[in-house]
């Protein structure tokens, strides 16, 4: 049993923290109660405003002791209800650790605080010369957020994904100590890997104080290509191609026309083609025009083999926004064209995306309910989302429920995983158990119990 | 229907440098693309042609890397180019420029409408275009935000909405007669990679100073009676501010400052 919070609590906290920076009852604005999932509300007992890890030590001391739930928050833009205090306790919400420590240009490294936001990373770093590689598209998430699901994004096919760019991390453990984690080193073999344990625990293990990013030098040219395809599966089909090419795009998305349409519907601005039924929209960098132009005339022999209708040019700042703009606003637009949605973030080998759209076309068919899909079809992410529209509750559960159990399973029949870059959270908790062999869930269960031995760090999510 | 398309190659960023001495920019330091404004005017080119047959030629002045502009509309579905390149022709300002062009025009043979951006990026004065029909003693209307067709029929007319700031007007304007195009209606296509192979070897023919009927102190800087005092990239500004207290009050403030701001 949890310590229900009550005003000895609250008097503590307030001892060491200013009481603008503590909040209870109705001083707690619902964006505190959710996250972008929607569905799952619950309301902290205590919000608390952390700006040093000092303060989170305390805290956690406390909380051990006394056996009360903390969840940690960013910018709340998670899909999966990870951030939702589900059991109340204290929410310690880090988005004023907002602070870009050191940029290291000799080791090539970013130390930052978790509650700096992606977008003030890319322009940031950008700005000097520099690369954060993961794109994940919700630049208002803060990057404690990403390092706690371990976001993907876009350039994830050519560039890898959260955990592959963090090289140091300074946490508070459930029991109030602060350790730090792995660090500026390139190699690491001292010991077991605890810093990627914690990089996607959702903030189950310990809560993130301070991390130091990878960085990359800035490519110099960047350039995407919108390619129609008669339909969908010649669209993806031709991924594998692509990607057997000497030149690796940073990203491939698809696209397909009926969510085109609801993002130019949603942005009241126009998509510049629709005419064909799917398009693949791929980008490559490199450091010259030159360099560039190679890469498309290798993706031109390949997709027009693939049955392309053609291969549009997106190069210039006024043609990417027209492009990416549309594509940045699918996921809103979708939502826009319902009553409610719910996503699935499947991910499966790449060579498995096709095969995987169109089964959702039969899902689509037999349950006779709108199912739309666009992602990453170059690493294997798809993000797809079952719509209510006119359902009734009840309906709507039972459809929705039985069309996660298929999709879910149809990915582990081709090998695939149950979430990309979400997470499990609270929503997807059953789904990843049903998934993975039960040692192994015991396993991930055993690792909690070393870590937090009371349960305290955000109970009731992922395992 | 015969359509003449202006286009012109600008700086790809804005991080430009210019000789001091005569506040030319210096276009070989930036990347170069294709005027945004320029892609309103194909696109409504290519609009035209589509709803009444005929054919868009562009025409571009500048260097010899121009070509590429001209490439790029062959590449977004324009039918054939010109090119005005000679060391006369630089360093024009628009009166220049609008001679120049008006020359070219008048030595590539005939035409129904000139379609040009309502203006440049890196220039900004937005006067070519009228002043180019002057040259050619054309009808002109600018800010054009649609063609809505020959209209009406069989009187030698076109009707297009213009953008007059506060209102639209409908125009009906006889033909030849040159527009100049802002965004309004018209979302530019891409340049397709098919077509740019398919057109690689077109042949784009260059007219000379010596092309042109005018004597070479007509074009370029030596025509141009505009003298440039200072010109310079404008500082980038990114001011901001932040409002704190309760949501009310935050409210109230960002209300007042953007009455302030007369966003609202």
């Amino acid at each position: 049993m949890y310590k229900t919070i009550d005003e000895t609590d609250i008097a503590y906290f307030k001892s060491f923290i200013p009481g603008e920076r503590v909040r209870t009852g109705g001083e707690i604005s619902p964006d505190y109660s959710r996250d972008e999932l929607g569905g799952v509300e619950k309301y902290p007992d205590a919000l608390i405003f952390v700006k040093s890890a000092d303060e989170v030590s305390r805290i956690m001391r406390y909380a051990n002791e006394h056996r009360i739930p903390v969840v940690a928050r960013g910018s709340g833009t998670g899909l999966v209800g990870a951030a939702v205090p589900v059991l109340g306790g204290i929410m310690l919400c880090t988005s004023q650790m907002n602070a870009i420590l050191e940029l290291d240009e000799e080791n090539l490294t970013l130390t930052l605080q978790p509650g700096v936001m992606l977008m003030e990373i890319s322009a940031y770093a950008e700005s000097r010369g520099f690369f954060y590689p993961p794109d994940p598209g919700e630049k208002s998430a803060t990057i404690g957020g990403n390092i706690s699901t371990n976001a993907g994004g876009m350039r994830a096919v050519k560039y890898g994904v959260t955990r592959d760019y963090v090289r140091g991390l300074e946490v508070v453990l459930p029991c109030g100590e602060i350790v730090e984690l792995g660090g500026k080193v390139v190699k690491n073999s001292s010991g077991y890997g605890i810093k990627d344990l914690v990089v996607g625990s959702e903030g189950t293990l310990a809560i993130i104080t301070k991390a130091t990013l990878k960085l990359l030098p800035l490519p110099g040219e960047t350039s995407s290509l919108l390619i129609p395809f008669p339909d969908i599966e010649s669209a993806i089909g031709s991924v594998a191609g692509i990607m057997k090419a000497k030149v690796i795009p940073t990203a491939v998305e698809f696209l397909e026309n009926e969510v085109i349409l609801d993002s130019e519907k949603f942005l009241g601005k126009k998509f510049p083609d629709k005419s064909s039924g799917a398009y693949l929209l791929l980008t490559y960098d490199g450091n010259s025009k030159q360099e560039l132009e190679a890469a498309y005339g290798m993706a031109a022999d390949v997709v027009f083999a693939a049955g392309a209708l053609d291969m549009l040019i997106v190069d210039t700042d006024e043609r990417k926004e027209m492009v990416w703009s549309a594509r940045g606003a699918f996921l809103e637009a979708i939502k826009s064209s319902t009553t409610e949605m719910d996503e699935c973030d499947v991910v499966v080998p790449k060579n498995k995306v096709a095969a995987f759209v169109l089964y959702t076309y039969e899902l689509k068919r037999e349950f006779s309910i709108r199912i739309k899909s666009f992602g990453h079809a170059g690493d294997g992410n798809l993000h797809i989302y079952v719509l209510r529209d006119g359902l009734d509750g009840e309906t709507w559960r039972n459809t929705l429920n039985a069309v996660f159990h298929r999709l879910y399973q149809k990915a582990a029949e081709f090998g695939g995983k149950v979430s990309g870059e979400h997470g499990i959270g609270y929503a997807k908790l059953p789904y990843l158990a049903q998934s993975e062999h039960t040692a192994v869930i015991e396993l991930m269960k055993g690792i909690k119990r070393v870590f937090d031995p009371n349960n305290i760090l955000n109970p009731g999510k992922v395992v | 229907m015969e359509i003449i398309c202006c286009i012109k190659q600008v700086p790809g960023t804005n991080k430009v440098e210019a000789d001091a001495e005569t506040g030319v920019l210096l276009r070989s330091t930036a990347e170069a693309k294709l005027n945004p404004y320029d892609l309103y005017a194909l696109e409504a080119a290519f609009k035209l042609r589509e709803s009444i047959g005929g054919t868009v030629k562009v025409i571009t002045m500048g260097p010899p890397q121009a070509e590429a502009a001209v490439r790029e509309a062959f590449a977004m579905r324009a039918d054939s180019g010109v090119i005005l390149s000679d060391k006369a022709f630089a360093g024009a300002d628009v009166l220049a420029t609008a001679r120049t062009l008006a020359d070219g025009i008048k030595k590539s043979g005939s035409f129904d409408i000139i379609i040009c951006g309502k203006q440049t990026t890196d220039g900004d004065t937005a006067q070519v275009g009228p002043e180019l029909a002057e040259f050619l003693d054309i009808p002109h209307i600018a800010n054009v935000r649609i063609i809505l067709g020959i209209e009406p029929s069989n009187t030698g007319h076109i009707r297009v909405e213009a953008d007059m700031g506060d209102y639209i007007e409908t125009f009906d304007v006889l033909l030849p007669c040159l527009i100049t195009v802002d965004k309004g209606a018209y979302v530019p296509r891409l340049p397709s990679y098919r077509l740019m192979l398919a057109s690689a070897s077109r042949e784009i023919p260059v007219l000379t100073a010596a092309d042109l009927p005018g004597e070479s102190e007509m074009y370029g800087l030596k025509g141009s009676p505009t003298r440039v005092k200072r010109i310079y990239p404008p500082d980038a500004k990114n001011a901001r501010f932040n409002i704190g207290g309760s949501s009310e009050s935050v409210a109230n403030s960002l209300l007042n400052e953007l009455r302030n701001l007369k966003f609202i």
